[in-house]
């Protein structure tokens, strides 16, 4: 059993952060989740593989990225510096590649030909797309119909990309219905399919594996802030939906007592109306999609519908291992509004030049908010997860802007 | 002897294939459901499979996807699903109820709270599909007041595995007949009937074949190697818009008479 004290010997082995995680599927899947599970850890540690994965890293997606100090957004702040680590410049405009390109590498070891993925923002899809094609596999991306609505752009660069899009019109035709619907896939082709799951949860070992490949993001942030500024930063921030991109930067610092740990979850409309996605903030504990983990539900646990502008962070659920960091304190984790993200959206694309993703614009509303708090010589360091040329119809639409 | 028990050994001894249909509860109607339950025994049933709705079914095809979706948004939760069964057990003492869904709708409600009213509502048994063995300490509370849980094993189930399920089923042993969701339709025979042999020449638990099986041809075809063949997509379709009791009766009779004699004429 791993102690508390050292938040990287987590997950035990049955895949379970404490009371979170875990494999809560139908039987047919258990096969199919050993089968990964076995390969991936053998994987894991296989110089072969992690040679294979650091050449893609470096010359197909980009990496490193950069830590970039805003120092025109700090200034206009008044408060604490705030650095960026720029996740928005990798190949296809996300961390989301971070994952594809180490999960693709699994598939391509398991000798499966066939890929599914599900999205919410596209972003996962794009990503998912982007490495079928690479390595010649095909590709089937789920999507919510409402999500496919307002990610027109992301939809057809995956058909461009020679992906099949499925529209999902089950429930809320949303994210987590996309979940659904590729989990139905998979149980159905486990055969010849593998299912890239694009965030930290689902059953044992995604959380363990999106975050193994997520977690490049904090690895290299940590190296450039002791290279560039000598220490490590005060605070660290990023938005969570279902938590890729923030355990991505927090997980190389769990075990740094002294760096304080803040997750940005979409609060939508605002968390007392009820129209938002803030399952930690405001859920309870439960059971969706494969794990135990914070869940928004009813009393008769039934899932609840979400709102956030952002698709990406429009989920009911979140990684297990964030439910964790929770419970043990480790982490705090408060909610963003819709009209917050909006604002640090123009107010960074006017300061800095750079347009955020939806999802990003949370984790940058809460670095500003942050930076308020520290002094002029404290560090704030923001995982500015996406880009937002994805968004431009959304926003532009939001304000009453034909383009 | 729980009354699933003694239901399978009234059947062994009859020579007699078990006929187990599921429905959604609360739908087509949350006024119907009691009415519904008893057509379903009058109709032939020797167990009722009752659905908890639940809203994120990843294991259901859209049939009973669409049909918990109904249900749902007719306010239809695990209080509703406990009283109806209450209400059956006060003129049926005998036909085993088993309660399918998923785990979050009991996680919320509290397993012991839940374990309590179920037993004290005349559920003998529970099968929750995301719920595997691996999981299945969560649902202590549900043993120990005498629930009896279900357990899946599906073709993908490695030999094992296989044994550990075999050694800890009770009730009965349900097998997934092909890898899929429910209410899909690509049966092959020849495959399950040799798993399904090796199976019950190893498990203490009768087995009940479910997922595909649609009509009397079917189930016939099932027959000659299950305990018991389950039925429930297309059911579940069938009864889809009916507004009455007597309508409902009326396609449970149809729907059912014609499985029930292919499979006593096995």
């Amino acid at each position: 059993m791993p102690t508390i004290d050292d938040f990287h010997a987590w997950p035990d082995v049955h895949g379970r952060f404490g009371n979170y995680g875990g494999s809560y599927v139908a039987e047919t899947l258990m096969a199919p989740l050993a089968e990964l599970s076995e390969a991936y850890l053998r994987l894991r540690d296989d110089p072969e593989f992690i040679a294979e994965l650091d050449r893609d890293l470096k010359h197909y997606v980009g990496r490193p990225s950069p830590v970039y100090h805003a120092e025109r957004l700090s200034q206009h702040v008044g408060g604490a510096r705030i650095l960026f680590k720029r996740e928005d410049l990798n190949h296809t405009g996300a961390h989301k590649i971070n994952n594809t390109v180490g999960q693709a590498l699994v598939a391509k070891r398991m000798g499966k030909p066939r890929i599914i993925a599900e999205t919410g923002a596209g972003q996962h899809g794009v990503a998912s797309a982007t490495v079928a094609a690479r390595l010649g596999l095909k590709c089937v991306v789920y999507m919510g119909a409402v999500d496919i609505e307002r990610q027109k752009i992301n939809v057809y660069r995956m058909k461009l990309l020679g992906a099949e899009v499925v529209p999902v019109t089950s429930g809320s035709k949303t994210l987590k219905d996309a979940l659904n619907e590729a989990m139905r896939d998979w149980v159905t082709h486990v055969a010849d399919t593998f299912y890239i799951i694009g965030t930290v949860a689902g059953p044992h070992p995604y959380p363990l594996m999106v975050r193994d490949f997520n977690a490049i993001v904090g690895r290299e942030a940590r190296a450039q802030m002791l290279e560039q500024y000598g220490r490590l930063p005060d605070v660290l921030t990023a938005c969570v939906g279902g938590g890729s991109n923030a355990i991505g930067l927090f997980h190389a610092f769990l075990n740094d007592a002294d760096v304080r740990i803040v997750g940005a979850e979409a609060a939508g409309e605002g968390i007392a109306t009820g129209h938002h996605a803030a399952s930690l903030a405001a859920g309870r504990p439960g059971v969706l999609h494969g794990n135990r983990t914070y869940v928004l539900c009813d009393d008769n646990g039934q899932i609840t519908e979400t709102h956030s502008i952002s698709a990406g962070l429009d989920y009911p659920g979140v990684g297990p291992e964030h439910a964790f960091l929770k419970d043990a304190g480790r982490a705090e984790y408060v909610g963003v509004t819709d009209d917050e993200a909006m604002e640090a959206f123009h107010l960074l694309a006017r300061t800095e030049g750079i347009l955020a993703a939806l999802e990003s614009s949370h984790a940058v509303a809460q670095a500003i908010k942050l930076a308020r708090e520290y002094p002029k010589d404290g560090i704030v360091l923001c995982n500015l997860s996406g880009r937002g040329d994805k968004d431009v119809h959304t926003i532009a639409a939001r304000e009453g802007v034909e383009v | 002897m729980s009354r699933i028990d003694r239901r399978f050994a009234a059947l062994k001894a009859a020579g007699r294939t078990g006929l187990i249909p599921f429905v959604t509860a609360g739908d087509p109607s949350p006024q119907h459901v009691v009415a519904l339950m008893h057509a379903l025994v009058d109709a032939g049933a020797d167990l009722i499979e009752l659905g908890v709705p639940f809203s994120d079914p990843m294991a259901d095809g859209p049939v009973i996807q669409h049909a918990s979706e109904r249900a749902i948004a007719k306010g239809v939760g695990l209080n509703e699903v406990l009283g109806w069964v209450a209400r059956f057990r006060q003129r049926d003492a005998e036909t085993p109820i088993v309660l399918m869904g998923y785990l979050n709708p009991v996680e919320i409600h509290g397993y012991a709270r839940f374990a309590q009213e179920a037993v004290q509502a005349g559920v003998d048994g529970v099968l929750l599909v995301d719920c595997p063995l691996e999981e299945a300490a969560v649902l202590q509370p549900l043993r120990e007041a005498g629930l009896q849980q279900i357990l899946l094993a599906a073709p993908t189930t490695a030999p094992v595995r296989m044994a550990q399920l075999c050694g800890s089923a009770e009730g009965f042993l349900y097998y997934v007949s092909f890898a899929g969701i429910t209410g899909a339709a690509h049966l092959s025979t020849g495959d399950i009937a040799a798993r399904v042999a090796d199976i019950r020449a190893h498990a203490k638990a009768p087995v009940a074949v479910g997922f595909g099986i649609r009509d009397a041809a079917s189930a016939k075809a099932i027959a000659g190697f299950a305990d018991a063949v389950v039925i429930g997509s297309a059911l579940v379709e069938r009864l889809a818009g009916a507004t009455d009791a007597e309508e409902m009766t009326m396609r449970v009779h149809a729907f059912l008479a014609p499985i029930r004699s292919a499979l006593d004429a096995h």
